[in-house]
């Protein structure tokens, strides 16, 4: 028992108050990202939460003057791959939330047997922490030896270096594999068209029609897409009516039965101009 | 008495100057940083409108103040003052945030900026920066970073199309051309040998980067108009496509946030470049030591230099028509990071070989030319790109009346045909009628 009270105590010498201050500041916020990002409904809101966690970590590392290791915390994860997830989440749509469908067969099982093993970890990690470890000394961020670029470049290319390939050879593994699953070929079915071949098929009949639908046509009174194109002899050109839109005919026809059996409704009080039928008849008597 | 007393002081380096600033200094540094984005702003946006005038032959704004000048500003009176639509599909929480989460990293960038050498303020000696890091180039690149999160989230949290395509567009925008900056600044860490921007700025008295490293100023000038969202990159608010892009359903004061990021990000890029590639606070072709490096002379000399670059932004604005997405992407993912890389392995080879052995400049400039001669000469033996039939007509087989392929064209016309054979039968009668076939003849 003697043991980690002494380490405590060395490690309560070396911890100055701005930085006890600034840890029990930002080790909540980071745990509070961690529940955040578990607990929220959304997945957005989940990896933002995220994002608070990683932004808090790299502040507390530029607390533990590892400068380097700080911005670079924040730019690589926050700035880059939160991105990247925020990305994906965007393009799967505003509203996706978690599926309880299981897909992945014996999914759950692995994950709470995973999820143990990792516990077991961090709590032997944490006892180690708190029983044998002598706290390090204070960091000079200038040196290259005190967490500067060019004393991590130096590890990581010489003792490290293995490691860091294994690293590199992963990540591209995975870039690898990310292109193939997400290749279609322009040949293959599904593949999309170039401009120039969606041109040629359109103007071999494998589409309805070669041209855009005709707009509004010269005598129309509006340049809406309620006014059906008139043909040369006067006629309402039928490809020119929006499927939308397509009762205006219909509701006018409506109006016009309503007009002569009498039951036009009186002007609205509010209107600034009166209906059309009304000034029309206005001139007309 | 307190000069004196400076002088006879032994000359402190860059940490420890700003290390015993007191409080009060801190905080006065502070509140200048905070301030100069802002202001800058506002005289930005008329400086813009108004050299955008110019150069398409009319005044800009004329009316407010002297000339115009103070049209932004009655225009920053205006904004905070104006009715906040907030549209019903919004996520309110992150509707309200992503303004501030766009504002704030900008505001930061300016920290590790050095504006100027050592100067005396109220008797204290320091350096005209409030924060000398050892990675101080990795704090404005993480500004940057954290800055476009505003930019996605508004588009996101809007809950309508347009500003979602526009958040998208920045996300991909701001990734793709932080690497190509990131590899620019590789260069000057690596020659600077050193990532804090103080010592930047020193390393550059034998000559400023930008023309010993004109690859990477290069790249950099180029990621730095990407990264801000600015014409011709601007994509994400491209007005003739996606109406106002990320920024469509803001309206007030939150709108006039993400002006100051946009604008606040240009003065920021333009500084970090200052320091980087253009010499920092120096005054051209004069040393350290010189008058003109002395005091408070240089942050004349830094801000001439921004507002240099600033123009730059502005004058790409008016002459650039914007970029297809496609191209954009093509230009940082294709030509930007290769080339990138490719100079960062010259450079580091170069390095390497005068940090090993004795060899002049020249002897590497003999080798690099012969390189380059050799590559030349290869890229000869490449096979020359085979041309795709330009002119092949397509098959044609709709319900559309398409002339056949083998068409042949016949030289007349039937009706010519017929004319020329009454021309030819009345050849043959008496020689009184001639006149009136030449007549004929005249009117076909």
């Amino acid at each position: 028992m003697m043991v980690p009270v002494l380490a405590q105590a060395t490690a309560e010498a070396t911890v100055s108050t701005g930085e006890a201050i600034a840890f029990w500041i930002l080790a909540p916020l980071a745990v509070a990202g961690a529940l955040g990002m578990i607990f929220a409904r959304n997945a957005v809101h989940s990896a933002l939460w995220l994002v608070v966690t990683m932004l808090t970590l790299g502040i507390l590392y530029l607390v533990q003057q590892a400068q380097f290791l700080g911005f670079t915390q924040i730019i690589v994860y926050t700035g880059a791959i939160m991105m990247l997830f925020l990305f994906v989440l965007m393009l799967a749509g505003r509203d996706s939330s978690d599926s309880v469908v299981e897909v992945l067969r014996g999914q759950r099982l692995a994950a709470t047997v995973l999820g143990i093993g990792m516990a077991g970890l961090f709590a032997g990690a944490l006892t180690r922490a708190f029983a044998d470890v002598t706290p390090a000394a204070p960091l000079d961020p200038w040196s290259p030896e005190g967490g500067g670029a060019g004393g991590l470049g130096r590890i990581i290319f010489s003792d490290y270096l293995f490691p860091f390939e294994l690293t590199s050879a992963l990540l591209i593994t995975a870039a690898m594999g990310g292109m193939v699953l997400s290749f279609t070929s322009r040949q293959g079915p599904g593949g999309r068209r170039s401009q120039r071949e969606l041109v040629e098929a359109r103007f071999r009949g494998e589409y309805e029609r070669p041209s855009p639908k005709p707009g509004p046509g010269v005598f129309a009174t509006a340049n809406s897409v309620a006014t059906p194109a008139l043909l040369p002899d006067g006629t309402v050109a039928p490809e020119s009516l929006s499927a939308l839109i397509e009762n205006t005919s219909a509701a006018q026809f409506e109006r016009q039965r309503k007009e002569v059996a009498g039951e036009v409704p009186k002007p609205d009080a509010h209107a600034l101009v009166p209906p059309e039928d009304t000034a029309e008849e206005g001139d007309r008597s | 008495m307190t000069p004196l007393l400076a002088q006879v002081q032994e000359p402190m380096n860059r940490v420890e100057l700003l290390a015993d600033d007191p409080l009060w200094l801190v905080l006065l540094k502070v509140v200048v940083i905070l301030l100069i984005g802002p202001i800058l702003t506002i005289f930005l946006i008329v400086w813009e409108r108004k050299a955008v005038g110019r150069m398409q032959n009319r005044p800009g704004p004329n009316r407010v103040g002297p000339g115009g000048y103070l049209q932004s500003l009655a225009d920053a009176i205006k904004l905070p003052f104006k009715e906040q639509v907030i549209p019903d599909t919004a996520d309110r929480k992150l509707y309200f945030l992503a303004p501030v989460i766009a504002v704030v990293p900008a505001l930061i960038g300016l920290a590790a900026i050095p504006f100027g050498p050592e100067v005396s303020i109220f008797g204290e000696r320091t350096v005209l920066q409030l924060v000398e890091l050892p990675v101080g180039v990795l704090l404005v690149l993480a500004g940057a970073s954290v800055g476009v999160y505003g930019i996605v989230l508004a588009g996101w949290s809007s809950g309508s199309p347009y500003p979602l395509l526009g958040g998208l567009r920045s996300a991909a925008q701001v990734i793709s051309y932080e690497i190509a900056m990131g590899l620019a600044i590789i260069g000057v860490a690596l020659y600077a040998q050193s990532l804090s921007t103080g010592e930047i700025v020193d390393a550059q008295q034998g000559g400023w980067f930008f023309y010993l490293l004109l690859p990477s100023f290069v790249i950099y000038m180029i990621s730095m108009v990407g990264e801000t969202n600015r014409a011709p990159f601007d994509l994400p608010e491209a007005e003739s496509e996606l109406v106002g892009g990320f920024h469509t359903e803001y309206s007030s004061m939150k709108f006039a946030m993400f002006f100051l990021a946009e604008y606040v990000n240009m003065v920021i890029v333009s500084a970090f470049a200052t320091t980087l590639f253009l010499g920092g606070y120096m005054f051209p072709f004069v040393g350290a030591d010189s008058a003109l490096n002395q005091g408070w002379l240089p942050v004349i000399w830094f801000f001439a230099k921004t507002f240099l670059l600033l123009f730059g932004f502005i004058w790409l604005r008016g002459t650039l028509p914007r970029f297809r997405y496609d191209q954009f992407m093509k230009l940082g993912w294709k030509v930007l990071v290769p080339v990138g890389l490719i100079w960062i392995v010259v450079i580091s080879a170069i390095r390497a070989v005068r940090n090993d052995a004795e060899i002049s400049t020249g002897q590497i400039l003999v080798v690099g030319g012969i390189v380059i001669a050799v590559i030349v000469l290869l890229t000869l033996l490449l096979p020359e790109r085979e041309i795709p039939d330009e002119d092949a007509v397509p098959t044609t087989g709709g319900d559309y009346p398409v002339p056949p392929l083998d068409l042949k064209v016949p030289k007349t016309t039937p009706r010519r045909k017929a004319l020329k054979a009454k021309a030819r039968s009345s050849a043959k009668e008496p020689a009184a009628v001639t006149p009136a076939k030449e007549g004929s003849d005249g009117d076909v």
